[in-house]
């Protein structure tokens, strides 16, 4: 799934605040002013002061001789900062992650939250009203990179959604500003008559890596999506993390141990007491002389059970080399999920799938040696008896499907069928006998044919038809003809199975 | 007297059977197994559950057979919900038989595992766990020790294991509390009727500990284990209540 990121500019942030203080202000010319240089220069100016020609940057007696009504209020440090900080906590609604984008904007994570809204075009006009109504004018810009979300919205025309993949087209007309690049290559740029992205985004990397340097192409790749490029949240989701630092390096296995029963103690307790359990949990260790080392469990079913955690970690405590000795230890569970006490103690004793032990025990042998090597088998709505039954994904899983009964399956199925010698009276009657691993087998009772066909959609071949026969000493096979009698024999005998 | 005296070694044999291990089944875990003239031979007149039991095959058809009757005695167990796990190195068995024996094959856990050494320690670990109705093992060779800690594992979990030994390289003591060997008999359907019947086995039971050895020729019928007599063989529907 392709990410999306919203960005947000808010286009007169701070004037907007003031004249939602201040409504009074709603309808005049007016502008935020700082000291400079032994001068006030214009830091944020309203609306209507922009439609008099007057723009942040300038000098606040140059703009008063422009409109003598102007009104100038002091600018306050960090104002943008601490407004977009509200912004951002609020926006959480439509987001988990949100970033402030200093000096003007937000930038949302929203990858899989605009269904929430009705779709990305609903979600963009659901936050454009909700600021709109609040006074702000913000533009706004959706796309799979936070780099070419930025540049449109502050670049672009009005709030546009980009499609997934479209963020190279998106950025061709844009000014070599919207890419975010330091002021001297923008200015360097100009020079050259590169004004729009689609006059230098095509040429030789090596060529402007050596004229615009490395930060350039950064920007590229990550306006592009060639690069990542990374969120810096408000609000960062709580990892579950314990860290354990030695006073002394521990060597020993016995200190290793302990160390690992501390840090699962409390971030047992932590997840006990949030409710949840950890599916996935890693143990490292710092080593003095700067190695790492990684051993890390999975489980089955959420589990904050101490012990039990301890004992999937044992399996692996003893491929950690101390060597030198570990001065860090560091907890850590990747996943969790919820776990509500009640459901523990229901499961406690009672012999089902549902049983706590049961998923202890898998999860042991699957730490040890490997969950490929654990099944369960749930039937399948195919004849093919090969195709009969699927493997279950977890230990709930359930079929609508019973498991058939009315036709003879063997006990013992080999993994594929081996030829064997026939000699058959008549075609569709059983064999009287056949040779198997060079033992004759004489049949004295059989019952059959069942003819299986094989599933043209999923494979072509012949079909089988099979028969449950006994030889004279009460053994009983299964045993098929694959394709038909005909005039080319091009059928052939196969043993498939042994019944109980 | 001679009452008497048989009264008094019926008690003091009673007596022994917990103090050598044998444990008695709680009133609420009365699992009985409907194993017809079988359970003549158990202590007490009840499949011990709780314990290892050995099966040896020699042949495929028999190892079969012998899977089959495996079936039967963990459906058995785990009539009222329970799980079996059932571990080994190159699994034939095909679960929607087992639905045949009683057994919802959804509610088996295979372990294939390669290694011996792997499959011993999943086995001890699968039969510690108290949770599970069984546990099979498909492991050809065991020493006395290994069957010992195996003992040891269900006699605190009152897990049942079977431990089924395909073409062992010797048959040697070991701590299992039963030995059996089940092989495959020719079934009958009635006269003049074609076709296979219900599967049938030469059941024997060469030890087993407190109990009496013996040998039994047995039919699954689709859901009960009864006794193969002449007369049965004529008329099937009738002799399913008397021996039911």
């Amino acid at each position: 799934m392709s990410r999306r990121f919203v960005t947000i500019w808010f286009r007169y942030l701070k004037t907007d605040w003031l004249s939602r203080r201040q409504p009074s202000l709603l309808h005049t010319p007016f502008i935020l002013a700082a000291p400079d240089h032994g001068r006030m220069l214009i830091t944020a100016a309203n609306i209507i002061a922009e439609k008099e020609n007057i723009y942040p940057g300038m000098v606040v007696a140059d703009a008063r001789a422009i409109l003598p009504g102007l009104q100038v209020f002091d600018d306050k440090p960090g104002l943008a900062a601490e407004l977009l900080k509200a912004f951002a906590e609020w926006c959480i609604r439509f987001g988990p992650l949100v970033a402030v984008d200093l000096p003007d904007g937000l930038i949302l994570d929203s990858t899989g939250c605009s269904h929430l809204w009705g779709g990305e075009a609903a979600y963009l006009t659901e936050i454009n009203k909700r600021f709109y109504a609040n006074g702000y004018h913000i533009r706004m810009a959706m796309a799979d990179t936070i780099g070419t979300a930025w540049a449109v919205a502050r670049f672009g025309k009005e709030n546009r959604i980009i499609e997934p993949g479209g963020q190279l087209h998106a950025l061709l007309s844009l000014p070599p500003e919207a890419l975010r690049l330091e002021a001297g290559v923008i200015e360097r740029l100009h020079k050259l008559g590169l004004r729009q992205v689609k006059q230098f985004i095509t040429m030789p990397r090596s060529a402007l890596h050596r004229r615009f340097g490395e930060h350039t192409i950064l920007r590229i790749d990550q306006a592009t999506g060639m690069k990542e490029e990374w969120l810096q949240p408000v609000h960062v989701v709580v990892p579950y993390q314990e860290r354990l630092p030695c006073l002394e390096p521990i060597v020993t296995a016995t200190g290793i141990e302990i160390a690992l029963q501390k840090l699962l103690e409390t971030l047992c307790n932590r997840l006990h007491k949030e409710g949840k359990g950890l599916r996935q949990a890693r143990f490292i260790c710092y080593r003095v002389d700067n190695k790492i080392i990684t051993i890390e469990i999975g489980t089955n079913r959420a589990s904050h059970h101490i012990n039990h955690l301890f004992k999937l970690f044992e399996e692996k405590l003893s491929t950690i080399e101390p060597d030198l000795g570990i001065e860090l230890f560091v907890l850590e569970a990747p996943k969790t999920e919820d776990l509500s006490p009640m459901q523990e103690k229901i499961w406690e004793g009672i012999c089902s799938l549902e049983n706590i032990r049961l998923a202890e025990l898998i999860d042991r042998v699957a730490n040890k040696i490997g969950a490929t090597h654990i099944h369960r088998y749930l039937p399948d709505e195919h004849y093919w008896p090969e195709r009969s039954i699927k493997q279950a994904s977890s230990l709930e899983e359930k079929t609508n499907t019973a498991w058939r009964n009315d036709k003879p399956r063997p006990a013992h199925l080999l993994a594929a069928p081996e030829y064997i010698d026939v000699a058959a009276p008549l075609p569709d009657y059983p064999p009287m006998l056949f040779r198997y691993k060079g033992k004759l087998h004489i049949i004295k009772k059989a019952d059959g044919p069942e003819r299986i066909e094989r599933e043209w959609w999923i494979e072509e071949g012949l079909h089988r038809d099979y028969y449950a026969v006994e030889d004279e000493e009460g053994h009983r096979y299964w045993i098929f003809r694959s394709g038909h009698y005909d005039q080319e024999k091009t059928h052939q005998w196969f043993i498939h199975g042994f019944f109980a | 007297m001679q009452e008497n005296r048989e009264n008094i070694i019926a008690r003091l044999q009673k007596e022994i059977l917990p103090l050598q291990g044998l444990k008695l089944p709680a009133a609420n875990h009365a699992l009985q197994l409907d194993l017809g003239p079988i359970a003549e031979a158990f202590p007490n007149k009840s499949f011990p559950v709780g314990a290892i039991h050995e099966f040896i095959s020699h042949a495929p058809e028999d190892a079969a057979a012998t899977c089959g009757f495996i079936g039967c005695l963990t459906g058995g167990l785990m009539r009222n919900g329970g799980v079996c796990v059932w571990i080994g190195a190159s699994r034939k068995l095909f679960p929607p038989a087992l639905k045949g024996f009683g057994v919802d094959p959804d509610r088996i856990i295979f372990i294939d595992l390669k290694k011996d050494k792997e499959i011993l320690w999943a086995l001890e670990e699968a039969l510690k766990c108290e949770g599970l109705a069984t546990v099979v093992g498909e492991i050809p060779e065991m020493n006395f020790t290994v069957s010992r800690r195996l003992q040891l594992a269900v006699e605190q979990s009152r897990v049942t294991g079977f431990i089924h030994r395909y073409r062992p390289r010797n048959i040697n003591t070991n701590a299992c509390i039963s030995r059996w060997q089940i092989t495959s008999l020719p079934s009958a359907l009635g006269e003049n009727i074609p076709g296979i019947g219900f599967p049938r086995w030469d059941i024997s039971l060469l030890k087993i500990r407190n109990g009496k050895p013996g040998a039994w020729k047995m039919e699954w019928a689709s859901d009960i284990l009864r006794p193969i007599t002449p007369f049965m063989v004529a008329i099937p529907q009738e002799q399913k209540r008397k021996t039911g």
